[in-house]
């Protein structure tokens, strides 16, 4: 399912059906956390990724263009670039531990060590929490500031800082001209 | 190589092999397209992937959400999957849609200033800008540029 509507995002040309489908995607994926137990992550990527990176697609689609025209460039390199690559990605899989194994080195170092003391420490029943904000809050910390930063970016790229200093300097320009 | 191609070996890795194909769908998707909105779409297909190849190492069969009782009464049979990804890709997914939003503002931008979104008609324009600027300079030093 997630692999198809991928495909089509690929296909597609009309990009509001693009937008709509990378919703659809996202929502597919939150399904597919729930199924492996992540409920924090996939409501987390429910209102994130289907809800508001799905506005703020469609809100740039307001401002720009609808369609996307045909590249003109050929998809070979791309592809062949692509398979060298997802061929890699594959050969370091190889020596992964199986899917679901509870012996995996993922599972036999910090984790079940914040499973047992968090009852005791942090006295939270939702774990991800209790990690979230109080084991790694120096990360969480970190995330606030990205958070922050990339709203100072947005909202001076929108705002037109630049775009009124550069008609203040053909302004400039102009009466030295005249 | 120490692993043999056993039906269980290839159920226990069919959950990478997916998310690399997604992951290449998305890569590609980012390298072939010219529309830029696309790109940023294709950032997103790749970005998710990674995040279920993370979820899917801190899965563990049989396991169940990481979520205590209310009464704090943990059962030690019950088998809780790992917590700790669950956390990283949670800041993952938020520092994503901001890379996402600025992105999009960058393309905004881009449409003000150039009137298009596609990549190559952008190229072609700064090859002109180039080309004008050359010729201005060459005309000042007397030449060529």
């Amino acid at each position: 399912m997630l692999i198809l509507t991928a495909i089509a995002v690929v296909r597609m040309h009309s990009l509001f059906a693009v937008a709509m489908l990378s919703g659809v995607f996202s929502l597919l994926s939150a399904l597919l956390f729930v199924t492996l137990d992540a409920v924090d992550v996939a409501f987390t990527e429910a209102a994130v990724g289907a809800g508001i990176s799905t506005v703020l697609v469609l809100g740039t689609l307001a401002l720009t263009s609808r369609f996307e025209k045909p590249t003109k460039r050929s998809p070979i390199i791309p592809l062949f670039v692509v398979f060298v690559t997802g061929a890699a990605l594959i050969y370091g899989t190889l020596d992964m531990p199986n899917f679901g194994s509870p012996d995996a080195p993922a599972q036999t170092h910090v984790g079940p060590d914040y499973l047992e003391r968090s009852v005791e420490e942090i006295d939270i029943p939702n774990v991800v929490t209790a990690i979230l904000a109080s084991y790694r809050g120096y990360d969480t910390l970190g995330e606030t500031a990205v958070v922050f930063t990339a709203g100072i970016g947005v909202l001076l790229l929108i705002s037109g800082f630049s775009r009124r200093r550069r008609r203040d300097d053909d302004d400039d320009e102009e009466s030295e001209e005249t | 190589m120490g692993f043999e191609l056993t039906q269980e070996y290839i159920l226990g890795h069919m959950n990478y092999w997916l998310f690399s194909v997604l992951m290449m769908t998305g890569l590609y998707i980012v390298v072939a397209k010219g529309n830029l909105v696309k790109k940023i779409v294709g950032l997103n297909i790749f970005q998710t992937s990674v995040f279920m190849l993370y979820i899917s190492t801190g899965k563990i069969t049989g396991g169940t959400a990481p979520i205590f009782p209310l009464d704090m009464e943990v059962d030690p049979n019950v088998i809780y999957s790992n917590p700790l990804p669950h956390v990283l890709i949670l800041t993952a997914i938020v520092v994503g849609i901001s890379t996402t939003a600025l992105g999009l503002a960058l393309i905004v931008r881009i449409q003000e200033e150039f009137n298009t979104i596609e990549e190559d008609e952008i190229l072609e324009i700064e090859r002109a800008i180039v080309l004008a600027e050359n010729a201005i300079h060459g005309d000042s030093m007397g030449g060529r540029a």
